[in-house]
């Protein structure tokens, strides 16, 4: 049975959980790989969590020059290899969904990595069947790691969705993400919430449940 | 793009069109880990091939420099009078240019030597310590002896480099250096 994960920003709280989760791990201590980004400061508390999406076909792998960042068979998108990576920041400046970040120390209160590291998923953990640590902690369900079918189950009034459009390019991802079962595309411009006016509610992400 | 080293099912290339389409490179810097590591015969032979090629021309570059050092041969130098030099006593000179110090030392009333004042540990000059037969180097506490050149104590494994000498008319001079590795 194929584990998924279904990201619903809609359910999102804010109460960085998944934040505090994931920069306990020993491979990145000290570090979070999963953000939680304000979605309209001005107007509104609510916040989203990003993680990685896990493309696939990744553009930040796309564009490294160092040949560092590979997916392994299960479609998981793995952080830069650390002999190649040449910290060149391309993957942080392509990726459409803004997950990379390159750690060199001076922003993070840990000794810099100088190497693009992001969220793979808690690989050690997924690989093996269990949750990644943010969907373990996560109190509202707004990350949530499980088979398909309990999803369905669970949620009657959403769907999933795993198709993006960027500029021309057109994304799927392994990472599922959750919206209103009556939400019209089938797939979601990345880009719309940089508009001018951004107006959460209408990009119908952020209805009631 | 050869069969079998296809990417999963569901990956698609950003231009839209098929693996098979696709240029060349794509096919040297794969995403998927598998194919990353896949090393193909072709590419193994040509790396085993160039890596031993690089090895053999090494080889007969080192070969050919030692040829062209053994064909110059330094000048020969005055370096002292016999009838001036008493049993015992060092001169210092330089052979074969100025860059090199050397010592002479007197031993007996036939036996001349000559070698070169840098240790072959680390470059320190030596210094002559009659009496207890030696040359002494002081940075490591290294030693060499004083009729053949022999390393007998510390750091140094190789002997001191020999000037040759040649004694005519009661002049002494230097003709060559003998640096052997043992």
């Amino acid at each position: 049975m194929e584990l998924e994960f279904f990201l619903d920003p809609n359910r999102c709280i804010g109460c960085q959980a998944c934040v505090h989760a994931c920069s306990e791990c020993d491979t990145h201590k000290g570090v979070s790989l999963i953000h939680l980004e304000t979605v309209d400061r001005g107007r509104s508390v609510q916040t989203a969590p990003v993680v990685c999406m896990h493309c696939d076909q990744p553009t930040c792998a796309e564009v490294c020059p160092a040949d560092a960042i590979k997916r392994t068979p299960d479609g998981v998108v793995q952080t830069a290899r650390k002999p190649r990576c040449v910290a060149c920041n391309n993957c942080v400046l392509a990726c459409p969904f803004g997950v990379p970040k390159m750690n060199t120390g001076s922003s993070v209160g840990v000794a810099g990595f100088n190497l693009m590291m992001k969220c793979d998923m808690c690989y050690d953990r997924t690989s093996a069947g269990k949750k990644p640590m943010c969907a373990s902690v996560c109190p509202s369900g707004a990350l949530s790691f499980g088979p398909r079918s309990t999803f369905e189950a669970t949620r009657p009034s959403s769907r999933s969705l795993n198709r993006f459009q960027f500029g021309r390019q057109t994304i799927t991802t392994r990472v599922n993400l959750v919206v209103p079962r009556k939400h019209p595309d089938d797939r979601l411009d990345v880009t719309v919430g940089l508009d001018e006016e951004p107006d959460i509610l209408t990009l119908g992400l952020f209805e009631e449940d | 793009m050869e069969q079998g080293h296809l990417p999963p099912s569901g990956s698609e290339p950003p231009n839209g069109r098929s693996w098979h389409e696709q240029a060349g490179w794509r096919n040297d810097f794969p995403i998927d880990w598998a194919q990353d590591h896949y090393v193909q015969r072709r590419e193994f032979v040509k790396f085993l091939c160039l890596t031993s090629l690089g090895f053999a021309v090494g080889q007969l570059c080192l070969l050919g420099s030692s040829w062209l050092r053994q064909e110059t041969r330094p000048d020969r130098k005055e370096i002292a009078r016999l009838d001036q030099l008493n049993i015992g006593q060092v001169v210092s000179f330089r052979y074969p240019t100025e860059r090199h110090p050397c010592l002479l030392v007197r031993l007996g009333p036939d036996e001349i030597v000559a070698y070169s004042q840098l240790c072959t540990h680390l470059s320190c000059p030596v210094v002559p310590q009659l009496e207890q037969q030696r040359f002494f180097c002081p940075c490591h506490h290294g030693a060499f002896d004083l009729h053949d050149g022999r390393p007998i104590l510390g750091p140094p494994r190789r002997p001191l480099p020999r000037v040759e000498l040649q004694v005519e008319g009661g002049v002494i001079y230097a003709v060559g250096v003998r640096a052997s590795t043992t």
